[in-house]
């Protein structure tokens, strides 16, 4: 049952217990336990909303950030990654394999912030050999949702 | 001038569906749960795989009997689902969707006056197409309270001298019933007594929801004496692809490619390479969409449950075919009164034969936001005909 909930869940984090049993063919009891187990195994770590926000009057610039860093010895990347994830600003921050280190994702309501947060505090932190900054004109997919999606249902209205 | 209508083909009647398909086709913003096809797109690198096949210039005839490729790749997947093999050169063929298989199958087998056993309800082409073969069509009328499944006891009574074909079309589409190895058994033993050649239908075998699907290829001594025919319209969303394949005994497949050759000369060349990369990658995409469906079923069994409409559990494909005789409404006045006061169309289970009625068709091939609404209007309408007739 845990894979398909995941799955499930992953694409509509707002269908509610009761919808699921039926959906998976198992008791509603059983559905909340295995939720409920999910959330403290940190497996489920959120329910968030998927926003286009450039269909709001709300401005925001996104920008993937490649990071050189030099590795610290008995701490590795993590250390590090943390001084960066702590920023409320940073989305995500991934370990990435290849020609650069860290991919730090930014947001904020600015072009101007985002060369600041560059500038300031992440070129400044020890260890960063280079940063290399991308900003996000467009968003075509995320999270697996096509944006901008036009649902048309292309079939015969009846078919044998 | 004179009629130069042949009285074969005149004598076929138009499909049922086509008749409704008019109806709902003039209503706007009618909903349809009427459709017998996948709603998931064909997945993207099925898809990628034709457009690439198109960019190197693929877009000449392939052999008759199909690229080898994909014959081969057909072979493997039979083998790795029901574990019996064919040999790609002799015992399989590509076609235009399984439609044509069925068609040139029966060519292939028929004699004038031969009969071919029908259970119906079933998929509306194999009685125009029994016919068209020259063959005396016999029908079984199968039962709610099998299940609709094929029972022994119905085949034989079924079964004269000339009976020379049974199809076997499970997973059945319009009611979803499936047929498991310990029914398959009874009906090749008879099958195997009687001497009889099954054509078996089975283009939804991806789509079973209770254990996985039982071919009747596997029981034994049925290999040599079954058409299997399967495709990829339903299993990998490729309808519009128009593919499918037949496999059988050499000698008939011999035969069979020999119409092909004449009628159709080959399947089309751009979705046979796309289907190489549907046998190759596609098992994950299937088990998804088939998860989706399933969940789907069991949303619409346990609204049916909570407004007391009786409904066998079906299992496979991706129909449910509840039971409306307790309206009083035959089953096309219960389609086209849901049709003009709820706006949703659904299809007549007499669409798929006699005894289809007192049911209708319900396809789950929507997403569930789209079932719900139809299922609201359904609740409605039922409600309103429960207190009518109070």
């Amino acid at each position: 049952m845990r894979d398909e909930l995941l799955a499930i869940i992953e694409k509509n984090s707002r269908i509610d217990f009761k919808e699921l049993a039926v959906l998976l063919g198992h008791s509603e009891e059983e559905v909340l336990n295995e939720l409920t187990n999910l959330e403290k195994e940190g497996i489920i770590c959120g329910y968030h909303t998927l926003i286009n926000w450039e269909k709001t009057s709300i401005e925001k610039v996104m920008a993937l950030i490649e990071v050189k860093v030099t590795p610290q010895r008995g701490k590795g990347f993590d250390h590090l990654a943390e001084r960066i994830y702590n920023y409320p600003e940073v989305k995500a921050v991934y370990l990435i394999s290849g020609g650069y280190d860290l991919m730090v994702i930014l947001e904020e309501k600015t072009l101007k912030e985002i060369a600041n947060f560059v500038s300031d505090k992440l070129s400044t932190l020890d260890s960063i050999l280079s940063t290399a900054t991308h900003f996000i004109l467009k968003k075509y997919k995320d999270h697996g949702t096509i944006l901008n999606k036009e649902e048309k249902d292309q079939r015969e209205v009846i078919t044998p | 001038m004179r009629n130069f209508i042949s009285y074969k083909v005149e004598s076929i009647q138009p499909s049922g569906i086509r008749k409704f398909f008019d109806i709902v086709s003039e209503m706007e913003d009618a909903i349809s749960l009427g459709v017998g096809e996948p709603d998931f797109d064909t997945p993207w690198h099925i898809r990628d795989e034709g457009i690439y096949a198109l960019e190197r210039g693929k877009t000449f005839y392939t052999s008759n009997s199909g690229l080898k490729d994909l014959r081969c790749e057909i072979a493997n997947y039979i083998k790795r689902e029901n574990g019996v093999e064919y040999n790609p050169n002799s015992e399989i063929l590509v076609t235009v969707g399984g439609s044509e298989a069925i068609d040139i199958g029966l060519r292939a087998v028929i004699n004038d006056g031969d009969e071919v056993i029908i259970p119906q309800p079933s998929y509306v082409s194999y009685l125009p197409c029994a016919i068209m073969a020259g063959a005396k069509p016999v029908i079984i009328n199968l039962k709610e309270d099998n299940e609709f499944r094929l029972t022994a006891q119905e085949l034989l009574e079924a079964i004269t001298d000339k009976t020379k074909v049974l199809i076997l079309p499970f997973p059945n589409n319009p009611t979803g019933s499936i047929m498991e190895r310990k029914d398959l058994e009874e009906i090749a033993k008879i099958v195997i007594e009687k001497d009889i050649l099954v054509m078996s239908d089975e283009i939804y075998a991806a789509l079973t929801y209770k254990e996985k699907h039982t071919s009747i290829i596997e029981i034994e001594g049925m290999k040599e004496r079954t058409i299997l025919i399967n495709g990829f319209s339903k299993a990998y969303a490729m309808t519009g692809w128009r593919l499918g394949y037949a496999c059988g005994p050499k000698e008939i497949i011999q035969q069979m490619t020999k119409i092909h050759q004449y009628a159709i000369m080959c399947a089309p060349t751009t979705s046979q390479y796309a289907a190489v990369e549907a046998l190759k990658n596609g098992d994950d995409d299937v088990k998804e969409m088939r998860q989706a469906y399933n969940q789907r079923r069991r949303f619409l069994l346990n609204e049916f449950k909570n407004m007391n409409l009786q409904c066998f559990e079906p299992f496979g494909a991706f129909y449910v075919f509840p039971c409306i005789k307790e309206f009083g409404l035959s089953s096309e006045e219960f389609a086209t009164r849901f049709l003009k006061e709820e706006k949703v169309a659904i299809v007549p289970g007499t669409a798929f034969g006699d005894s289809g009625e007192g049911y209708v068709r319900i396809s789950y091939a929507y997403s569930l936001e789209n079932l719900k609404l139809a299922i609201g209007r359904l609740k409605n309408f039922i409600e309103k005909l429960r207190s009518e007739s109070k």
